[in-house]
This record gives C-alpha cells, structure tokens and sequence, in this order.
C-alpha cells in the first residue's frame, strides 16, 4: 500500500475578485521509505503542496476538493488538534529557513525534549537521552555539550541537522522536506543532502523533498514530479525525467540549468514568464510559452497520460509517442 | 587572463587591496570589562586585473569577502588598504575629487535582489533616465527615446516605461536594473550575484542578455557569483575567494578543467551532477571559520586533507604557476597535482 496518496487536489484561495486556483487539481503518490522531488519555478505550487500535506495551508487558502490519504485514512478533512497529534508524530517537516523552526527563547535541548515528549512515552531523563543520540546521529560534535546551546549559538548548517534531528524526533513515516537546503552554501549543502537522504533510509522515513534545484534532485530522488501552474506536468523516474524529458517545460526547464559538463554559447531559454494565478491560459497552461503548441493544445487541457518511461501531461509528446509504438507495432 | 605584455589592454586593475570594518565593543564596555577592539577583515590583501571587454567572476561561499571586492570597486567603501586602477587612474583618488562624477558614469553596479534595488514609488521610465538626468547626458526632450530604447536593448517595450516596478516579474526587473545601468554606456559593469533571486530559465535569458550586450558594446564585467556552473557560462577568467582572500586565479579552462587549490577542488565537487543521478558523493567536512577569528596559518587548513605542519603555521602567497594563481603550500611543493 502506498504510503500516501494525493488525488486531485485542489487548493483555493478565496478573494473578493472569486476563488484563485493554486493548485488544480494535483495527484501522485509515494511509497514507503520512497524519495519524492518535487520541481518546478516560483509559484508552481510545489510549496502549496506541501502545505496542503501537512495541514498547514495559510488562511484564507483551503482544500476545496480532492483527498489526501495516509495509509489509507483521510487526513485532509481533520480538525486543527488531531491534524496536530499526525504533525510531528507520523508526518516531520523541516523549512527552509532553519532560523524560523527553531525557538530561538530555548534551547535546542529543550525543544527536542518537548516535541519527543509530545509524541512519545517518555520520562524526562530518556527523553534527553534521546536527544542527544539524535543529535550526534545528525552529526553535531559534542552533542552532550550542544544540547544545551541557543539556536543562535549555532551555525546555519548546524541548525538544519538540529532541525532534522527535530523532524526525527518522533519516527515519522513521511518527511516533507521544503528547500531544505536553499538557504546554506555548496559546501554545507552537500553535507545536509547526503545527512538527510542517509538518515531516512536509516529510519525508513519516505521523504518528500520540495527544490527548484535540479540537481539536488538529481542526486537524491527515486521519483520526480514537476509542477507547473498549480499542476503537474510530468512525474517519473529521475533519471528518466532528466535525460529523456516528455514534456516541452520539462526539456526547456532541463536546458535552461548551465551545465558543468557542456559548454554553450548561449544557454536555451524559455521566453515569458509563468502565468499569474488569475489569468491561467485554456486549455495547457505551458501553450503560449510552448514552440510545439497546436490547436488542441489551446482548447483542452491534456491529464498526465503514459509517455514512454514517465507520465506526462502534453497532447504533443503523448500523441508522438503513441504514432511511434503504433509504427513500431505495425513493423513487428 | 592577460599576460604581462599586453598591460594595454587591462581595465581594472586591483592591488593588494583590503577591507576592514571596525565590530568592536562600545567604548564603554571597551573600558569597563578591558574587552578589546574587534577588527573583521572582510577583504584581507586581494590583487587581480580584468582586460577590457573581459568577464572576471569571483566565486566563494558566504562571508568570504566577494560582496565587500564589489562595493569597494564601484565607490561605496574606501580601502583600508590597497588601491583600485582605473584605466590607468586610481579608481579612489578619482571618487575623491572633482572628477568622481565622470568615473561613476564609466562604472556602474548591478544588484542582486530586483525587489529592492528599484524604487517603489518610481515609473521605469525615472528609473531608467535617472543616470541620465544625474550625468547630465541628455536633454530632457531626449530623455523618452534613449530609455525607450535602452528597454528594447533588454527585450522590454517602450510602453514599460509608463508602469511601476510592482507590475513586473523578478526577472523582468532585473531588465530595468540592466537598463538603467546601462544607461550611461558605462564600460565596467560590477554585477553583484545578478541572478541568485532568479528561477533558472528566467536566469537564462538575463544570462543571455548580458553576453549579447557584452558581445555588441565591449563591456567588461566583473560576475560575482556563488554558482559556478553560472560562472563557467559567463567567465573568461574566474577567481576563488575564501576568507577575504584570493586562493586561486585562473581562466575559465584551466580552472574547471584542472582545478589546483584543494578548496576550488571542494567547490567544484560539492556541485550536484545533472546526469549522474543517483550518484553519492562524500561532501567536504567541516564549515567556514569565524572570520573573527581565522585560523593561522592558511585559512582553509581546518578543512584540507592535504594540510601539514606548514600549512598551519605559514600563510600561503600567490605564486604563479603557468599562467594561473595559486596560494597553497601543498600545490608549491608539488605535494598535489
């Protein structure tokens, strides 16, 4: 059984100018112990997304339809203190920003020891035990003299394993990771990726790692999703995403990332911009920035449809591959 | 990377040059608990040249100083040390004196965040003509024509010139920042993480914009950017700060092909790889040092697997080794490739 299921998610925001459509309609799942990315520009939704997963969607924005089940039972339509025994228990979240998931009035041993205390059975004495096997597990030297330091006594990339050895704190199945790494430099990102993918295979954790850097995904997902306008476009296996993208905003967004590996004069680009919320073009959203765009393309919107290796949502990609396996049908 | 002979050529050239700022304790706790003054040496000694019509990229993780280079070249730090060659002329003797108006037009800045660097309660159309009207370049009835037409020079309409800068994507105000810096036809431009706030394919059409516009006018720039797969698209020649100084100085080939510093091999290696997914890679240990407090001898020693009792004690120099930069014990005495 999948870990968790979204289907067809839709997140609203309602405004005096009628309802904006964030999201429209999103549906994936991950798998136990499964490393989901999630991809795409600013403003594509993928944050909203994880939002919306862990029950903390900023007001007025609201799960206006679709379902979000963890292990078979419905968590979108739970009340804000049951939603806040899962939180934590059963779904961790780390930010991007370690600086605002961290109190910086306690210390960080304080806030382990409460948020292990919260979700499970434990003494006092264990509970900071337990704290500073985490946090020696994140790899913070000195973990039994740390403990009892200020987030501010702390550096940015030793604030992110505090943060993760939070996220851990209770045995969740699932973490939502939203730009985890965004926030430090190369070096450190390199440390808190390899951490972060070591310590949920150890625990088993499945995590859902929300970047708009390709290749962090690149380097940790099992599977790929990547949003654009409130919808994904194309989900698959990474690599397959990567070196053999169906969709045209997949390619372009893959050709657009300067590569160390190629040297070109001019990098490909993708002229305009992403659309607003209230003016989402008909029919495929990527048509007027699309150059394979035809006339289908403008009148209805294409559902993520079987492309080869992945699954995308484009009338063009699909119906070429569909031609091709008839031809090559037809010649056997 | 020029070479000695052709001095004609270079544009900027920066000696030793070295920024401190004064963090010490207020006088009185300074008096009272006997704390001592606090100097940060943000750029510590950093010596480079840019050819005209070149691209110059400086690359370091945060607080290395690369920031700090930038403001002190286009006017907004003095030195503590060192000086800045303009075209021959001492860039800070010249923003002194009388002539410092006719120099800033020459070299002008490119910010990082888009949000902040345009006034909010501007039409483009001021921001754009500000250098115009502050230089006195043109008259006001040429004003509209010559910002119509340095917005077309980045892909805008003239029609732009009537909104606000709300009204435009983080991209498309980085336009207006290219433009309005433009607009004194400028010959060194200082582009300070121009695309760091930027998704990639917006990044790839200003990247694009700006080599068309250096291609087309012969502008030299200096790129300062942590990204160094955005470096290696736009460089000709790349230097690796760290801690205030400069550790390696290098063209574009030499160095993304042979790296010789063990921090630019670090750099280099802590790039996530596109193709190779899946691929773990065993990240550098270790973090910056606290630039109060930087470690004796070479400040990279606490991180590098080739540091020895030398690198600890001795402050490495820049030498040269066959047309490139590099200061490191390890890399002099051949201990590394």
């Amino acid at each position: 059984m999948n870990l968790l299921d979204v289907e067809q998610l839709v997140v609203e925001f309602p405004t005096r100018r009628g309802n904006l459509r964030a999201l429209d309609g999103i549906s994936f799942s991950i798998a136990p112990g499964e490393v989901l990315g999630v991809v795409g520009e600013s403003g594509a939704g993928k944050s909203l997304t994880g939002a919306a997963i862990i029950g903390l969607l900023e007001p007025p924005g609201r799960v206006a339809s679709g379902r979000i089940t963890l292990q078979g039972e419905r968590i979108d339509q739970l009340s804000h203190d049951e939603m806040r025994r899962i939180r934590g228990k059963r779904i961790g979240a780390i930010f991007q920003d370690p600086l605002t998931s961290l109190n910086p009035l306690y210390t960080v041993g304080r806030q382990l020891v409460e948020t292990i205390q919260a979700h499970l059975p434990m003494n006092p004495e264990q509970a900071r035990q337990r704290a500073v096997a985490l946090l020696e597990e994140t790899g913070i030297p000195a973990a039994a003299q740390r403990i009892d330091h200020y987030p501010h006594q702390f550096s940015g990339g030793m604030r992110q394993r505090v943060v993760i050895a939070l996220a851990l704190a209770a045995e969740p199945q699932l973490i939502v990771a939203d730009e985890p790494t965004t926030a430090l430099d190369v070096s450190i990102q390199a440390q808190i990726i390899s951490l972060l993918k070591r310590i949920c295979r150890e625990h088993g954790a499945a995590v859902m790692l929300i970047t708009h850097d390709m290749g962090v995904i690149a380097e940790t997902c099992d599977r790929v999703a990547v949003m654009y306008a409130g919808r994904i476009v194309e989900i698959g296996p990474v690599h397959e995403v990567i070196n053999h993208p169906a969709h045209p905003y997949t390619a372009g967004l893959m050709a657009s990332i300067p590569d160390m590996s190629v040297d070109r004069e001019q990098l490909n680009q993708i002229d305009g911009a992403m659309p607003r919320l209230n003016a989402i073009p008909s029919g495929c959203a990527f048509h007027p920035r699309c150059t394979r765009a035809v006339a289908r393309c403008r009148e209805s919107r294409p559902e993520l449809m079987d492309a080869g290796a992945t699954r995308a949502a484009c009338w063009v990609t699909v119906e070429a591959a569909a031609a091709s396996s008839d031809a090559g049908s037809t010649h056997a | 990377m020029p070479e000695a002979g052709q001095a004609a050529q270079t544009l900027v050239q920066v000696n030793d040059l070295a920024k401190s700022f004064d963090v010490s304790p207020p006088w009185l706790n300074r008096v009272l608990e006997r704390k001592p003054r606090l100097l940060l040496h943000a750029v510590d000694g950093v010596s480079f040249e840019i050819a005209r019509g070149q691209t110059l990229a400086l690359v370091g993780e945060s607080g290395c100083g690369k920031s700090t280079v930038a403001r002190l070249l286009v006017g907004l730090y003095q030195p503590s040390r060192g000086n800045v060659k303009f075209d021959g002329q001492d860039a800070h003797a010249a923003f002194a004196g009388s002539d410092a108006a006719r120099l800033r037009r020459r070299i002008q800045m490119i910010f990082q965040d888009p949000y902040a660097s345009l006034n909010p309660r501007w039409k483009v159309r001021d921001i754009v003509a500000e250098p115009l009207v502050e230089h006195q370049l043109l008259g006001e009835d040429k004003l509209e024509d010559r910002v119509a037409q340095l917005l077309g020079n980045v892909g805008l309409a003239a029609p732009d010139m009537e909104k606000f800068p709300h009204q435009f994507s983080g991209g498309q105000r980085k336009r207006i920042s290219i433009a309005r810096a433009l607009a004194s036809r400028p010959e060194f431009l200082v582009c300070d993480e121009p695309t760091s706030a930027l998704d990639v394919s917006v990044q790839a059409q200003v990247l694009n914009i700006m080599k068309d516009l250096q291609r087309q006018r012969g502008l030299t720039y200096l790129f300062i950017s942590h990204n160094l797969a955005v470096v290696r698209h736009v460089s000709d020649a790349v230097g690796v700060m760290y801690l205030g100084r400069l550790v390696e100085l290098a063209d574009k080939q030499s160095l993304f092909s042979q790296p010789r510093h063990p921090y630019t091999r670090m750099l280099l290696d802590a790039i996530p790889k596109m193709h190779n997914t899946g691929q773990a890679r065993t990240p550098v240990q270790g973090e910056v040092p606290n630039p109060l407090n930087p470690p004796l001898g070479c400040a990279f020693h606490p991180r590098c697997p080739h540091a020895n009792a030398r690198c600890q004690a001795e402050r490495p120099v820049m030498k040269s080794l066959g047309g490139i930069r590099v200061a490191c014990h390890a890399v002099e005495e051949g201990r590394i490739g």
